[in-house]
């Protein structure tokens, strides 16, 4: 049975970027411009879990995106993996949003989408880490939910989920059509193809506007919110580390063990 | 609109009894409540919940809604959500506190979006503004690498709290407080999925939550091979355990319960040895409670030595087995 899927992919500044480029300006985050924008890691995870099914199952991956300004290098990656089409809700109207708004706005657009048996998101976005929108989009389009998912398959209109649980897991059944929220177990995100770039390069992404999924501005992005950012600030933190040196690195690594059994931590 | 009073704390079990996360939540849900003058209430929804009610009163809540269905005993979102948004909407309070734990993970953002209101996850900080009575609430974000205060435009106020950082109160066991048994039908028809199977994959040895000293490897180790040997040398010889950043995790090198961080475990050891960690915002998120830090990196620049209290800048495989060999003879001597 072919599976139709819909993947959620969120554009963001690359979080592997070391922590010292990260500066708060304003009440704003504000990077340098080396630190380039990336799809976020857990909806890499996402992508890779649906391209898995469409391996074995066959089926149709749209890839599906909300911001502004996106770069088309970057968020064509998804086409450039495998999925067959890129959907993108491009407009300053969605800039801003919390995860009501966004999750509010991706539901719309998966209902233009109309047919979809799984909804892939990521655990959580790589900026904002908040870890709601795929919950929040089952819960608007009244369809069942199966969070930190890292092995899915699929058969007889469901799918069986292995979850992450602490110290271990468990295996979920549930009916389709059906959000799954994924995590890191279900592995990374496999290399584009050199026709993977190729066919992504000749592809246009469908862009949508806010009237194209029929919502008033009101209630996307900014208006749109049910939270409040009152202030964004970075705690500062004094580093006090006592480098311990040696004529060699091993030399330091047995004074380490002197220097911390005097100061009783061993 | 309905009048919003009090503060509920949505509590969890860990083998029967009150979780841990559960009596942090009621320590800081009663200092809001007393802030406010209103009513701290906890609901408990499991097979049996009697044991835990008395002790939610004694660590400090003002009434218990006790709700008991065989349904209950493995949380389940269908089936629990029925519970919960009843409950929320019957007793209509202004605060919520869940804890950011496997289940509040599940279930907080599916309840605020029942109710139609915000939800503020995995909150380190919580405060009211004594001007507009409204709560503050602090959470990271980007990773770790900066921490945002918000606010909720709507009712209830609903936030997940992390683990180990709101306190307790003592227990108490004269504290009166009412525990109330309530019925609620679960509809079975509505539960869409079904948990087949339960595994648990418990690491051999010391438990990383529960480990005095944790040896954690990052993505320098290179591969799965040096946890399993030089780093679990160290670790066996300090009777610890082995953690690790969240690439080797990602990368299959150990168990993605092994994994330390924002996303994984949040530990607080006495000493935590981190080997050829970089230090992103990510990893320190799960390890900046530990006693004392100790960094072994090639980088100089790496940001785990500004967590750190000693360090030493060199290539693990150099550092390591000399570390090993005097420590060894210093715990003989």
């Amino acid at each position: 049975m072919p599976v139709n899927m819909i993947v959620c992919c969120k554009q963001v500044p690359d979080p592997e970027a070391p922590p010292s480029v990260f500066k708060v300006v304003d009440n704003k985050m504000t990077l340098p411009p080396e630190v380039k924008p990336v799809i976020g890691q857990y909806e890499e995870f996402a992508l890779e879990a649906a391209l898995k099914i469409k391996d074995t199952a066959g089926g149709k991956i749209t890839a599906l995106s909300l911001g502004n300004n996106f770069v088309r290098d970057v968020i064509k990656k998804a086409l450039a993996v495998g999925a067959d089409e890129l959907i993108l809700l491009e407009d300053k109207a969605f800039e801003d949003g919390d995860s009501w708004a966004t999750a509010n706005a991706l539901a719309a657009a998966i209902k233009k989408i109309g047919t979809y048996d799984i909804i892939f998101c990521g655990r959580q976005s790589s900026d904002w880490d908040a870890g709601q929108v795929g919950l929040g989009i089952a819960e608007l389009l009244g369809i069942p939910a199966v969070t930190l998912a890292r092995k899915v398959e699929v058969g007889g209109g469901k799918a069986k989920v292995e979850r992450v649980i602490p110290d271990g897991y468990q295996v979920t059944e549930v009916t389709l059509p059906a959000v799954i929220v994924v995590t890191s177990g279900i592995g990374a995100l496999r290399y584009a193809t050199l026709k993977g770039i190729m066919a992504a390069a000749k592809k246009q992404p469908l862009v949508w506007k806010p009237a194209d999924i029929g919502l008033e501005p009101s209630k996307l992005g900014a208006a749109g919110r049910r939270t409040r950012l009152d202030k964004l600030f970075q705690p500062i933190k004094e580093s006090k580390c006592e480098i311990i040196a040696g004529e060699t690195v091993a030399e330091a690594g047995a004074k380490l063990a002197v220097r911390l059994r005097e100061a009783k931590l061993l | 609109m309905a009048e919003y009073k009090g503060i509920l704390v949505c509590g969890e079990l860990a083998d029967g009894k009150l979780a841990s996360i559960t009596t942090e939540l009621l320590g800081c849900g009663r200092k809001l409540a007393d802030e406010s003058k209103e009513d701290l209430s906890c609901l408990l929804a499991s097979d049996a919940v009697a044991g835990a009610s008395k002790e939610a009163i004694a660590f400090g809540a003002d009434k218990v809604h006790a709700v008991e269905h065989p349904a209950l005993k493995e949380y389940q979102a269908d089936s629990y959500m029925q519970v919960v948004e009843k409950v929320a909407r019957d007793s209509a309070p202004r605060v919520i506190l869940i804890g950011q734990t496997a289940m509040g993970r599940d279930m907080a953002p599916r309840l605020a979006f029942r109710l139609g209101t915000s939800l503020t996850t995995d909150c380190l900080d919580l405060r009211i503004d004594l001007t507009t009575k409204r709560l503050m609430q602090t959470r990271p974000v980007y990773g770790g690498n900066a921490q945002a205060v918000f606010t909720s435009e709507s009712m209830p106020q609903m936030v997940t709290v992390r683990a180990k950082t709101m306190s307790p109160l003592e227990r108490d066991p004269s504290r009166k407080g009412e525990v109330k048994p309530t019925k609620i039908d679960i509809d079975m028809s509505k539960v869409r999925t079904r948990i087949l199977e339960t595994v648990k994959e418990q690491a051999v040895g010391i438990k990383l939550e529960d480990a005095p000293v944790i040896v954690s490897g990052g993505r320098g180790m290179g591969g799965p091979q040096p946890f399993q040997t030089i780093l679990k040398e160290l670790a066996d010889l300090l009777h610890g355990a082995v953690g690790a950043s969240r690439p080797p995790a990602d990368n299959g090198w150990v168990s993605e319960h092994l994994h330390i961080g924002l996303t994984g475990k949040i530990v607080a050891p006495d000493v935590y040895i981190a080997v050829a960690i970089s230090g992103a915002s990510q990893h320190t998120a799960g390890c900046s409670g530990s006693k004392h830090i100790i960094a072994i990196n090639k980088d100089p620049e790496a940001n785990i030595f500004r967590e750190a209290e000693f360090g030493v800048v060199g290539k693990y495989e150099e550092v390591l087995p000399a570390f090993i060999g005097k420590l060894k003879e210093l715990l003989a001597g």
